[in-house]
Order: C-alpha cells, then sequence, then structure tokens
C-alpha cells in the first residue's frame, strides 16, 4: 500500500517508547504479582496504536518476551479477539454495524453508502490508505442505530447525508461532530422526554463538553 | 408507569453533569460509611429482601450470588468482577451508566466488594467501549481523588481499588468464566463447571462476576430500604429495570421502567409506537438477540419480567426490546443473529463451533427459498443437537431464536420455500 511509510512495516522491529513503555508498565501494575500476563490485552492495544493501527509480529513477540511468555500465547489472544488487526489498516478504520438491530433500521444503506462513497467493500483498504471498511457485529449502540465506529468513536443515528458528510469532514482534515447525528443528545426518546420531564434536552448545551461526548 | 422519584439512573440520558459534583447532587455516596457499617451479612441479607434479581441475562438472585462466597478470607484474596462487555445485540443500558452514573457504579462496587470481603474490583468493559471506559476511568480518578475508594474507602478503614480491564471484540467474553479467562490474558472460552467462580474464579481465586446494572442498583437498594425496591414490579420480578427499545419504533430510546411493564405500554408511552402503528407489528425480541421472539398476539398483554416472559417461551434476558414491524423480513433477521453466533462461537465446543454454521447455512438456503419444506425440521433437529451440549449457553443463544421463529412463524418459512419451488416443482 501507498502509505506504508505512514505504518509499522511487517519486520521492523519493535520497542516501546517513553510513552508506551509508561503506558504499559500503568497496565502491568493493575494486576496482582505474579499474574503479569493478564496485561497481555492492554499491551497489545498500546503496540497496536504505536504501530498505527496493526500487530506486526515483532511487536507480538517484544510483547511476549516483555509479559515472560511464549510469543505463541500472545498470538493466540492476538488472533482470537477481532480487535486486533493483523494486517495494516487504513488512518480511518470504519466499522458498520450489520447485526439485526440496526439492520432493521438501515444498516444495508448504510454499507452501500460506505461502498460508494469510500470506493472499497467490507475487509478493503482504500488506496490511499485513508480508510479501511468492515461490517462488525452488534457494537452495543442498539437504539442509536444504524451506527458506525470510526476509530476510537460512535457515530450514530445515521442516514445517507450524515455518513456522507461524516467521511467528508474527515477527508478535509474536520473533526466530525460524535455520537447522535440528530436532533437527540444521547439515548432518549426523540422530540420531547417520557421519564425525567425537568431534564429537558435544552438543558444539556450548558453541561455540554462537562465529560460526555 | 414509574414515577420519575423511584427512577435510580437520574442521569441515564447525560443530561446533567456526569462527574462527581454532579453525582453527588442526585445522592451518590450519601452515607455509603453507614452503609458499610451495616456490616457483610446485612448488606447481603438487604439485598436479598430486595428481590434484586442479576440485570445481565440470567436473572439470579444477586444477593444469593454474594452468599456463596467464602465467608472467611484464606491464603486467596476474594474479587468482584463487573461484567460490561455489553454485547447481546440489542443491549446498550450499561454504556450508559458507565457514561452518564458511573458513580452509581463505583459505589456499588465499592459495598459489593466489601460484602464479599474483596479489596478490589476488576470491570471488563468491551473494547468497542473506548469512550465509555475513558468516562468510567474519568469517575474512578475522582472518586479516588476524594477518598471515596483508595485505602481507607470512605472513612471506613476497607482499602478497595477499582481497575478497568478493556476487552478486545468478543462477545463471548460477556459469558462469566470466557470472561475470566481473558481477564487472566488468555483468549476467551469458557470454563467447565464446577469449580465455580466462587471457588476459583480468576488467578484461581474466589471471585463473583456480576453485571453492571447489577451493581450500580445497590446503593440505592440500601439507601432507600429493600422493601422500596421489592415494593416495584410483582413478587418475585421486583425493582426497576433498564429497557432498550430498538428497531421499528418511532423513537428508540432507553427507559428506566418499572419491572413487569406491559410490553406494549412500553413501546408505546416510550418509544413512540411502532412505526404505522401498533397494528403494523409484526414481532418482537423481547430481551436481546438470544431469546425467542414472540409474535404480535403475544405482545399485546405479556408483562415484562422474568416469569411473565418465561410463561411463553421467551425470556427478559437483558431487557432489549427489538421490535419488528410488517415490512421485516423475518427469516432475514434471524438469520443475521445466526450470523452473528456463528461469528462469536468461541470454537470450544464441537456442537456450537459446527452446529452455528449450519445453522446460519440452513437459515440461508430458506430465506433465499433454496430449501426443500423438510429442511425446516432438519433446522429444529440441528438446533436441538447444539442446545444442551456445550460448555457455555452460546449454542443455547444461537438455537433459540431459530426455535422461536418456526414455532411461530413455520407458514412464513413454508411459504417462501413454496413460492420460490412453484414455477419448477418438478424439478425437485
Amino acid at each position: 500500500m501507498k502509505n506504508a511509510d505512514r505504518v509499522h512495516g511487517a519486520d521492523e522491529p519493535f520497542a516501546f517508547n517513553a510513552e508506551t513503555e509508561a503506558l504499559a508498565q500503568a497496565a502491568i501494575s493493575k494486576y496482582p504479582e505474579g499474574n503479569q500476563r493478564s496485561a497481555v490485552m492492554p499491551l497489545l492495544d498500546i503496540a497496536q496504536r504505536q504501530c498505527g493501527g496493526w500487530l506486526p509480529v515483532p511487536a507480538m513477540e517484544y510483547i511476549a518476551d516483555y509479559l515472560d511468555m511464549p510469543a505463541i500465547r500472545v498470538l493466540e489472544v492476538a488472533s482470537f479477539y477481532t480487535m486486533y488487526n493483523m494486517k495494516p489498516v487504513g488512518k480511518y478504520f470504519v466499522q458498520v454495524c450489520g447485526t439485526t438491530p440496526c439492520w432493521l433500521r438501515g444498516s444495508d444503506n448504510i454499507m452501500k453508502v460506505c461502498h460508494d462513497e469510500l470506493g472499497i467493500k467490507s475487509g478493503e483498504t482504500s488506496e490511499d490508505g485513508m480508510f479501511s471498511l468492515l461490517e462488525v457485529e452488534c457494537l452495543g449502540a442498539c437504539v442509536n442505530a444504524p451506527m458506525v465506529q470510526i476509530n476510537d468513536d460512535y457515530y450514530e443515528d445515521l442516514d445517507s447525508d450524515s455518513t456522507k458528510r461524516i467521511f467528508d469532514q474527515l477527508r478535509a482534515g474536520e473533526t466530525p461532530k460524535t455520537g447522535s447525528q440528530v436532533e437527540r443528545h444521547t439515548c432518549e426518546p426523540i422530540g420531547g422526554m417520557t421519564s425525567l420531564e425537568h431534564q429537558e434536552p435544552a438543558r444539556a448545551e450548558s453541561v455540554a463538553g462537562k465529560g460526555d461526548s | 408507569m414509574l414515577k420519575d422519584e423511584d427512577r435510580i439512573f437520574t442521569n441515564i440520558y447525560g443530561l446533567e453533569d456526569p462527574n462527581l459534583s454532579g453525582a453527588r447532587a442526585r445522592g451518590d455516596w450519601d452515607g455509603t460509611k453507614a452503609l458499610i457499617e451495616l456490616g457483610r451479612e446485612e448488606i447481603i441479607e438487604r439485598v436479598k429482601a430486595s428481590g434484586l434479581r442479576g440485570r445481565g441475562g440470567a436473572g439470579f438472585s444477586t444477593g444469593m450470588k454474594w452468599s456463596f462466597m467464602p465467608k472467611e478470607v484464606g491464603e486467596r484474596p476474594h474479587y468482584l468482577i463487573i461484567n460490561a462487555d455489553e454485547s447481546e445485540p440489542g443491549t446498550c443500558k450499561d454504556r450508559e451508566i458507565m457514561r452518564h452514573d458511573a458513580q452509581k457504579l463505583i459505589e456499588g462496587a465499592l459495598i459489593a466488594s466489601f460484602a464479599m470481603n474483596a479489596h478490589a474490583t476488576y470491570c471488563y468493559i468491551r473494547g468497542e467501549f473506548y469512550r465509555e471506559a475513558e468516562a468510567l476511568q474519568r469517575a474512578v480518578d475522582e472518586a479516588y481523588e476524594n477518598g471515596l475508594i483508595g485505602d481507607n474507602a470512605c472513612g471506613t478503614g476497607w482499602k478497595f481499588d477499582f481497575y478497568i480491564h478493556r476487552g478486545a471484540g468478543a462477545y463471548i467474553c460477556g459469558e462469566e468464566s470466557a470472561l475470566i479467562e481473558s481477564l487472566e490474558g488468555k483468549k476467551g472460552q469458557p470454563r467447565m463447571k464446577p469449580p465455580f467462580p466462587a471457588n476459583v474464579g480468576v488467578w484461581g481465586c474466589p471471585s463473583t462476576v456480576n453485571n453492571v446494572e447489577s451493581i450500580a442498583v445497590v446503593p440505592t437498594i440500601l439507601r432507600r430500604g429493600p422493601e422500596w425496591f421489592a415494593g416495584l414490579g410483582r413478587p418475585n420480578n421486583t425493582g426497576t429495570k433498564l429497557f432498550n427499545i430498538s428497531g421499528h419504533v418511532n423513537k428508540p430510546c432507553t427507559v428506566e421502567e418499572e419491572m413487569g411493564i406491559p410490553l406494549k405500554e412500553l413501546i408505546e408511552k416510550h418509544a413512540g409506537g411502532v412505526r404505522g402503528g401498533w397494528d403494523n407489528l409484526l414481532a418482537v425480541i423481547p430481551g436481546g438477540s438470544s431469546v425467542p421472539l414472540l409474535p404480535k398476539d403475544t405482545c399485546e398483554t405479556v408483562l415484562m419480567d422474568f416469569d411473565s416472559l418465561r410463561e411463553v417461551q421467551s425470556g427478559l434476558g437483558t431487557a432489549a426490546v427489538t421490535v419488528m414491524d410488517q415490512s421485516t423480513d423475518l427469516i432475514y433477521a434471524i438469520r443475521r443473529l445466526s450470523k452473528f453466533y456463528m461469528h462469536e462461537s468461541c470454537g470450544q465446543c464441537t456442537p456450537c463451533r459446527e452446529g452455528t454454521g449450519w445453522m446460519w447455512r440452513m437459515m440461508g438456503r430458506i430465506a433465499d427459498g433454496e430449501a426443500k419444506s423438510s429442511e425446516i425440521d432438519l433446522l429444529l433437529e440441528v438446533t436441538k443437537q447444539v442446545e444442551g451440549h456445550t460448555i457455555c449457553a452460546l449454542g443455547d443463544a444461537a438455537a433459540w431464536p431459530i426455535q422461536g421463529l418456526i414455532r411461530h412463524f413455520r407458514p412464513v418459512m413454508e411459504e417462501r420455500i413454496a413460492a420460490s419451488k412453484a414455477p419448477s416443482q418438478a424439478a425437485e
């Protein structure tokens, strides 16, 4: 791929840098002494982020040494969980939920918009390395269906237009609004509360940004 | 209809300040020390008396589960593990607790851990919930900074630590023993029981795994009294519950309601009704994808609680209600769930690893009208071969939606096959 210089190469040696080393040590310290192997999942995540979104073999071997466990056990974990990418992914990894609650509300259409806009099919990465696309299983935002996850963020209550707009903004180097893409704060019913009515969404504006998306 | 004053999750929509000051204004961490000073046995007795049943799907008595932990701490420390691996299709309630009402979860974790002699809680959050994990970590940090947890939690002298462990995309880790394996840094493959986690859990130590919602409601139950909680809902199905209403409704939403609310009322009152009106309803999956669907006539009267839904051969599960209107290709809708279970089978038990693929392919043949009508019985037989023949309940969960479909909508499946076969009947 053309952006090979952006992502970590498949056979380059791997080591934590000062920042990721500190994160790794903090992760290990969460577990009781003698059970440092429990940190294999956070360490894989830290390494994957350092490598630009995927896990080359040398990174897994490094973690195996780091935690004093057999490399095959690390590979086993990395290949079992879907969030560890065994090959490079684009700068923006677009994961479209296609499970029934999203499907009922039009996830097929969202997937089609992704195909058309990004010019790639599920499982592919665009030529310029900007986007990877994948249909995934339930992401747990079902009352905000249909939705996609792009890197660490959820984009919810999507339709064709809002999906296109998000891609346009990402291409332009902007930061799209995360969460619901309609007139909705989070998971309350649209157009009028049916409980906790005293908390009408207008009030939300005053607390927006206080730690919520 | 539940009154606001009886709602536990008063910031479920995140419309108020999610931070500690906001949480305290809503009543969190009020008199926690006095609750701890009730003592272990009294806390467990009160949780039992409230009738609280686990909110993660199985509906086992939470207080009873806690009482299974060893009474005294031996050489092995005790642990509370919170299951925040919310991945059951249709379910998105714990997410809102972690984002908006996290202090309830942390306070509940302290009380529950104290009641089980555990000095540490590990909260296992599904990996995709990255922002939710961040929000929860912020809440944990605030609780530490204010002495609510830590070496002297709430001034009780009890040392309590709260750790977050992020998963990495595996539905099966919502099964408690798979979660424990994952927490130990392994593939999430369920363990045989016995031994049960209360004896041999994480790192070989006594452990209890509870759902986020089960833990988060505990402080309010203790503050307001078990009789308050037990007075809501119906006997054996007490309290309040977070419901997620998704699919073909006008206003999909999450709402806290009283246990036992009629399904029809839940949909019409909170979710703006079925798209196109109640008569446009085809079927409802009432408790997350693993429970069998209900046809419209059952939906007219059924109550949303454990026992009522069991009586109609379904289940409350996670109380995630997925509504399907007349436009739905039901066979495809269930087939998509079959694909989910095939994708999520951990591969350990042959009936599930192979059977989930068979079920998905057979559902495909039926959905596309390529099957013979005898294949419906064959499919049913396959579901029976998987159900009950695996270490964990994923096999059952894959079988039940199909069994529900065949039970209630067999004629639809037969019609699909007949319609496609009609022009070339001789070819069979």
